[in-house]
């Protein structure tokens, strides 16, 4: 092989104003977050677990039949998890509220896609084929997936489902946020306009903040002082107000600072501008061209 | 050091050729029931653990186990190092076969197989898979026209065309030697970011921002461990001379590779202070005391005498052990380390994910056969005749 020392110095002439040329603005990483999204606040005193939620969003999504009818309470005995055939589930816990006579209180908790303010999900998807809306919803388009399923890996609420056992056109499912509806005025995602008790208020998230802050004040001793989703993993969509520790109800604690953060950071960092490949390539051919000066010709077969 | 590459146009069919083709016919009975029943059908892969054996093996582990492909051009090409050429045209095969199996396993295991090309034309910067996968796909091409001459030289002879283009590649082969050493160092490291993205579910003994950087270090360190590892293999089944003339001295870089990686990881697990789990006797922390130990702090202290250094067994047993740690880590970052929250069982991967797996290995181990049976690809001579 030759590489002669023009094109070597030719190249290194490019790197010097390619990295020149790339303002040192600091390549600190920002949210991407809708400044006020809809969003939903469940507030799981106000729960009875009817299942109304789950039988809407069914309808809603046509999703096929349950195992367990909507109006059988058997389900309740094991904890389910969202899946490629429901996008949202209730599960009962006994988080230690208990009555006069001490017995031990069921809450229901209903669960969903977060719609995460800076969505893991979101920034892992190899094509894009998951976006945050300004609207709240994290949208999936299939017709842009592939199937990798990294969404699944990144998710830390770890909600999107696959279908595995379609051959050849699985699919990622996981709650819509209604989005077809919300983006609608007026429109309300059918889990919140169906549910009896008014357990799940749907609005912009700075309100729904407002309120939820209300609730607690307004009720002392009645509330934990926690909004979860409020700060949970940078924020989300949905959020949920409780009357026992969030972690006895089958909440993760989980860290406040988005994971794309670190991600992005590394990636950003590393390549913007193809940065560090471009540099590393200079060094090396010139590394390559002094080695192989007084071998003349050099040409060894590769 | 001269050196002659040539077909070694050896008895094809052994016993463990049979074998292999075994192998590969169970494993593509299992990809056709996967592209009838779908993934589930085969795999124990679920909404909690998307990825499996697949991803931890055939990706993750083969493209860190392809490093060689990339560190002896660095070396023989670019540090000029010409000593070490023989081994680079199998250091190159196993690099071109390792990734197109890469690309095979993941087109098992992606649910689209038929929408693979959609991310040359969607784009997520954002998304450490997108650069990967990137990164793979032009690494890949690179490969397969560093791989020309070989097959130029076999043919040229009959086909003039043939000739005439080796000439003209031989000008720039440069340009690919260089692009394939920087896209190596970006998606070796990239691997390792992959994670990243799941604080909550990767065991902290994995868990670490530095991760790309021992992923890459660990695939500089293995890169020519693997070539001793499959020189050796090759030229005791082929009854050849050993190499180890060559061998030797390139076992004495690993010193100074594996001993970074081990003086990182170590580091590492300081500063974060993630010894506590050391002795949890769960199956993380034995798995990663087996990857530390047996896979690094064991074959590091071998590879500190110059007596096992020369032995051809010694050398062989070292090689093994680090090519067991790199993969070991490999399996732990994105299997054994990998914990949901919610997950109530453990993922062990199903029958039909093996058979894949194995098929997989099997045919590139008869490629790689075939390869070396009618190209020149090797240079080592027969057992008597000595270099
Ligand atoms: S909960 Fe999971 S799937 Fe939903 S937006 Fe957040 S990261 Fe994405
Ligand atoms: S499975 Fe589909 S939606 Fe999920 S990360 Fe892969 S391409 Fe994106
Ligand atoms: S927002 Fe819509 S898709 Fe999501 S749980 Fe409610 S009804 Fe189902």
């Amino acid at each position: 092989m030759t590489l002669s020392r023009r094109n070597f110095f030719g190249i290194m002439a490019g790197t010097g104003s390619m990295i020149l040329g790339r303002t040192k603005k600091a390549t600190a990483w920002e949210s991407k977050a809708p400044d006020n999204p809809y969003a939903c606040l469940v507030d799981l005193t106000r729960c009875v677990g009817c299942r109304k939620c789950e039988e809407a969003c069914n309808q809603a999504n046509h999703l096929p039949p349950p195992d367990i009818s909507f109006d059988d309470k058997r389900v309740f005995d094991t904890k389910r998890r969202p899946d490629d055939s429901r996008y949202t589930v209730v599960n009962r816990y006994y988080g230690g509220k208990k009555n006069e006579q001490d017995e031990l209180l069921p809450t229901f908790v209903k669960i969903q896609c977060m719609h995460c303010q800076d969505p893991s999900c979101v920034s892992a998807c190899i094509v894009g084929a998951l976006t945050k809306k300004d609207n709240g919803a994290v949208h999936y388009d299939v017709s842009k997936c592939i199937g990798c399923r990294y969404c699944m890996v990144a998710c830390p609420f770890e909600i999107p489902a696959y279908e595995y056992h379609n051959p050849m056109t699985p699919q990622v499912r996981k709650c819509t946020f209604c989005f077809e509806k919300i983006s609608k005025t007026g429109g309300r995602p059918a889990c919140a306009s169906v549910c009896p008790m008014e357990a799940i208020t749907f609005g912009p998230r700075k309100k729904l903040l407002d309120i939820a802050n209300k609730r607690i004040h307004e009720n002392p001793g009645k509330y934990v002082h926690t909004i979860y989703g409020e700060k949970e993993m940078g924020g989300t969509s949905w959020m949920y107000l409780s009357a026992e520790p969030f972690e006895s109800l089958g909440f993760q604690k989980l860290p406040l600072a988005p994971p794309p953060k670190l991600t992005e950071t590394i990636q950003h960092s590393l390549f913007s501008f193809l940065w560090s490949p471009i540099l590393l390539y200079s060094v090396l051919s010139g590394v390559m061209c002094l080695k192989n000066k007084d071998d003349k010709g050099g040409s060894h077969e590769s | 050091m001269s050196h002659n590459p040539y077909p070694l146009q050896k008895k094809f069919f052994t016993p463990g050729v049979y074998v292999m083709l075994v192998f590969m016919l169970a494993g593509g009975v299992t990809i056709l029931a996967r592209f009838i029943g779908g993934i589930g059908y085969v795999s124990n892969l679920t909404n909690l653990y998307p990825w499996g054996l697949w991803i931890g093996i055939d990706v993750a582990s083969g493209v860190a186990l392809a490093a060689g492909g990339f560190t002896t051009a660095a070396l023989a090409h670019i540090m000029g190092k010409h000593q070490y050429e023989p081994i680079i045209r199998p250091a190159l095969l196993t690099a071109a076969l390792g990734y197109t199996f890469v690309v095979l396993g993941l087109l098992v295991d992606i649910g689209r197989t038929w929408a693979i090309w959609k991310p040359m034309i969607y784009w997520n910067p954002n998304s450490v898979l997108f650069e990967v996968a990137m990164c793979v796909m032009i690494y890949l091409n690179v490969l397969y026209i560093e791989f020309i001459p070989i097959v130029t030289q076999q043919f040229k002879s009959r086909f003039r065309l043939l000739g005439v283009l080796e000439e003209h590649l031989d000008k720039i082969m440069w340009i690919f030697i260089v692009a394939g050493v920087v896209l190596s160092c970006m998606h070796q490291s990239s691997l390792g970011s992959l994670m990243l993205i799941a604080p909550t579910k990767v065991h902290p003994l994995w868990y670490t921002p530095i991760l790309p950087l021992l992923f890459l270090v660990s695939a500089i360190a293995v890169g020519y461990p693997m070539v001793i590892f499959e020189t050796t293999l090759i030229t005791s089944s082929m009854n050849l001379d050993a190499e180890m003339d060559t061998l030797t001295p390139l076992s004495k870089i690993s010193i100074y590779l594996l001993g970074l990686y081990m003086i990182l990881k170590i580091g590492d697990m300081i500063v974060r202070g993630t010894y506590i789990y050391l002795f949890d006797f769960t199956a993380q922390s034995n798995a990663f005391l087996c990857e530390m130990g047996l896979g690094g702090v064991v074959p590091w202290i071998m590879l500190c005498f110059e007596k096992i250094r020369q032995s051809r067994k010694g050398l062989f047993i070292i090689s093994c052990l680090i090519i067991f740690g790199v993969l070991i880590n490999r399996i732990n970052v994105f299997i054994v380390g990998f914990k949901p929250f919610y997950s109530t069982t453990s993922y062990f991967p199903a029958i039909g994910e093996i058979l894949v797996t194995s098929g997989l290995i099997a045919t590139l181990m008869f490629i790689y056969r075939l390869a070396v049976t009618w190209l020149p690809v090797l240079s080592a001579k027969a057992k008597k005749g000595g270099v």
